[in-house]
């Protein structure tokens, strides 16, 4: 359970038998099943939104055809949608990224120490992470954010503060806390693994030396934590760019455009008013975004995989 | 009380308290399905539960084939990614040459694709192929999305294997398939399981695809409770009942996965 296990590299399995048998021959087949059908899956569908977002191409108009150049784009950036909607994501990523990770990092502190039904309170916490995109969002939207027969309706009256209608008047809110109720349990999990793997002795012989808890937490806690930490952002980041079916199903972009994000404006453009064209160059925005991130996190991996899986 | 046990105490009431906050809204969503549609807007928890909404649902909606879908689907899509990628993960593990390290990269990074990015065409392209709205087309979707996952997991799992009982086994004379078969399967089916039980979860749960590429036919369980958005979601005990169904079942699935949870969804960055 150590973010860095040695185990042996790849390199040494490198059986002398391989020169001489005849068998690799067949076993260099064995790679087709997974390698054919992912060369495709990146390949294909990439160079057609790449395709479509140079040329004109409406579902539902067929007949206007032809190369549009960067028309697409132009008409993109024109979109009275497209500012609030770039601008929607970059706010709802970094906030459910900072709220999340902070929260993880607290998380672990809070349940790397033992105490009694340690281990059912950590799979309550970790529960959200199982419960489906729609479930969440609806399930948050209609019983605890209701404004004024929700849970937190209800406990705000008990306290005599005004209810807060969530979904109309702060909708991105709104969606940020679902959506990082839906991660903290990720990146907790992540982050008490790794957390289990600090030497104790470390810890002790710091203590030993008089390190009270804060400094303990910000000079031997913190920097093990790191790679974790980087870890989490990146791979929460690929897949926050894609978050559809929380937004889908509480607000649907709303109201205006406060809740519009690159996924959301993407699947409005292109099969809600059929303009494939201006669709596919939003959609190859938002991969021009992952792969800025992507190249770090693979980078990282290779590190990993070089020093043994 | 000594400092120490003070400590203990504040711990376990703060440990169970976020634990408790957590839950919360999965536990009254779990109560609220057992209430009646009357008794649902009110916060007790003491009330004399009832089938009603469960039966409501049943009766008004197809559920059983939603349910259905998002279990031909997961399963499906799951054992597809195993069938494609064992023969892959055992060439690199026990035969790896230069270019294996590079392929499993590669393989990994097919995953940061954005799927908002190829949503245009793979809608455009399952719609002239006739896949729009069926099993298949979710199956192949769900199959290319946990490809990567199910590589990376069977190959640390099958190089976790001692080299020496395979040599041994070469040694008697058994063939690549009996080695897989007698000696692979047993040694690496703790592993291998779990890793199936996370391409289920994963499967079952994802909603962008599944609400894009599926209406009435295909649609599995999320784009069903989907369909609760509003103004339906105003009934909470048929939305709480309905979700219970589609929630509860991979939760435990979760829970008993939760260990190798880690190692899969970070591609064995952190284990």
């Amino acid at each position: 359970m150590s973010v860095q296990t040695p185990t042996p590299a790849l390199a040494e399995y490198q059986a002398p038998i391989l020169k001489i048998d005849p068998a690799e021959k067949w076993r260099r087949l064995l790679m087709w099943p997974s390698v054919v059908p992912l060369l495709l899956w990146m390949i294909v569908p990439l160079a057609f939104t790449i395709y479509f977002s140079f040329i004109r191409y409406n579902l539902l108009n067929p007949a206007n055809t032809g190369f549009a150049g960067f028309q697409n784009y132009q008409f993109l950036w024109g979109d009275a949608s497209f500012g609030p909607a770039v601008l929607n994501t970059l706010i709802f990523i970094g906030a459910v990224l900072i709220i999340t990770v902070v929260a993880g990092i607290l998380l672990a502190v809070l349940y790397d120490q033992d105490f009694p039904g340690k281990n059912v309170a950590m799979l309550l916490v970790i529960a959200p992470f199982f419960v489906m995109p729609t479930v969440s969002a609806l399930i948050w939207k209609n019983m605890i954010m209701h404004p004024v027969y929700g849970s937190i309706a209800l406990f705000l009256q008990k306290l005599g503060l005004p209810a807060i209608d969530w979904f109309a008047d702060l909708p991105l809110l709104s969606v940020i806390i679902i959506v990082s109720w839906e991660w903290i349990p990720f990146s907790f999990l992540i982050l008490v693994t790794a957390i289990k793997s600090l030497d104790q002795e470390q810890k002790e012989a710091a203590a030993i030396d008089g390190a009270g808890p804060f400094t303990l937490f910000r000079y031997i806690v913190l920097p093990h934590l790191e790679k974790a930490i980087g870890v989490v952002v990146m791979i929460e980041m690929i897949f926050l760019l894609s978050i559809f079916a929380e937004i889908y199903t509480t607000t649907g972009g709303g109201p205006g455009n406060a809740t519009t994000t690159l996924a959301y404006l993407v699947y409005a453009l292109g099969l809600q008013q059929f303009d494939a064209g201006i669709a596919s160059a939003g959609g190859i925005l938002a991969v021009v975004l992952a792969n800025i991130v992507s190249i770090f996190l693979v980078r990282m991996l290779a590190k990993n995989l070089k020093q043994g899986v | 009380m000594s400092k120490a046990a003070w400590y203990k105490l504040a711990l376990t009431i703060a440990g169970w308290l976020v634990a408790a906050m957590f839950f919360y809204p999965i536990f009254w969503m779990a109560i609220t399905a057992f209430k009646t549609e009357k008794g649902a807007y009110s916060p007790d928890i003491i009330f004399w539960p009832t089938l009603e909404s469960f039966a409501d649902v049943f009766a008004r909606s197809d559920y059983f084939l939603f349910a259905r879908n998002s279990i031909l689907v997961s399963f499906g899509s799951t054992l597809l990614c195993f069938i494609l990628a064992i023969p892959s993960a055992y060439r690199m593990a026990f035969y790896p040459t230069q270019k294996s390290q590079s392929t499993m990269l590669w393989m990994l990074s097919t995953k940061m694709m954005p799927a908002v990015g190829v949503l245009i065409p793979i809608y455009i392209i399952w719609q002239k192929l006739g896949l729009l709205d069926t099993i298949t087309g979710l199956i192949i979707i769900y199959t290319l999305m946990n490809l990567p996952i199910a590589v990376w997991m069977s190959y640390t799992y099958f190089s976790e294997v001692p080299k020496g009982i395979l040599e041994a086994g070469r040694i008697d004379g058994a063939g690549a398939l009996k080695e897989l078969w007698y000696l692979l399967r047993p040694m690496t089916m703790p592993g291998l399981s779990s890793t199936a039980l996370l391409l289920i979860i994963l499967a079952w749960n994802e909603a962008f695809w599944s609400i894009n590429l599926s209406s009435a036919k295909a649609a599995p369980l999320t784009v069903f409770i989907a369909s609760y958005s509003s103004p339906e979601g105003l009934f909470w005990a048929k939305l709480s009942a309905a979700s219970l169904l589609a929630v509860a079942p991979i939760m435990v699935m979760g829970w008993l996965t939760q260990k190798q949870l880690v190692r899969g969804l970070t591609f064995g960055a952190v284990k």
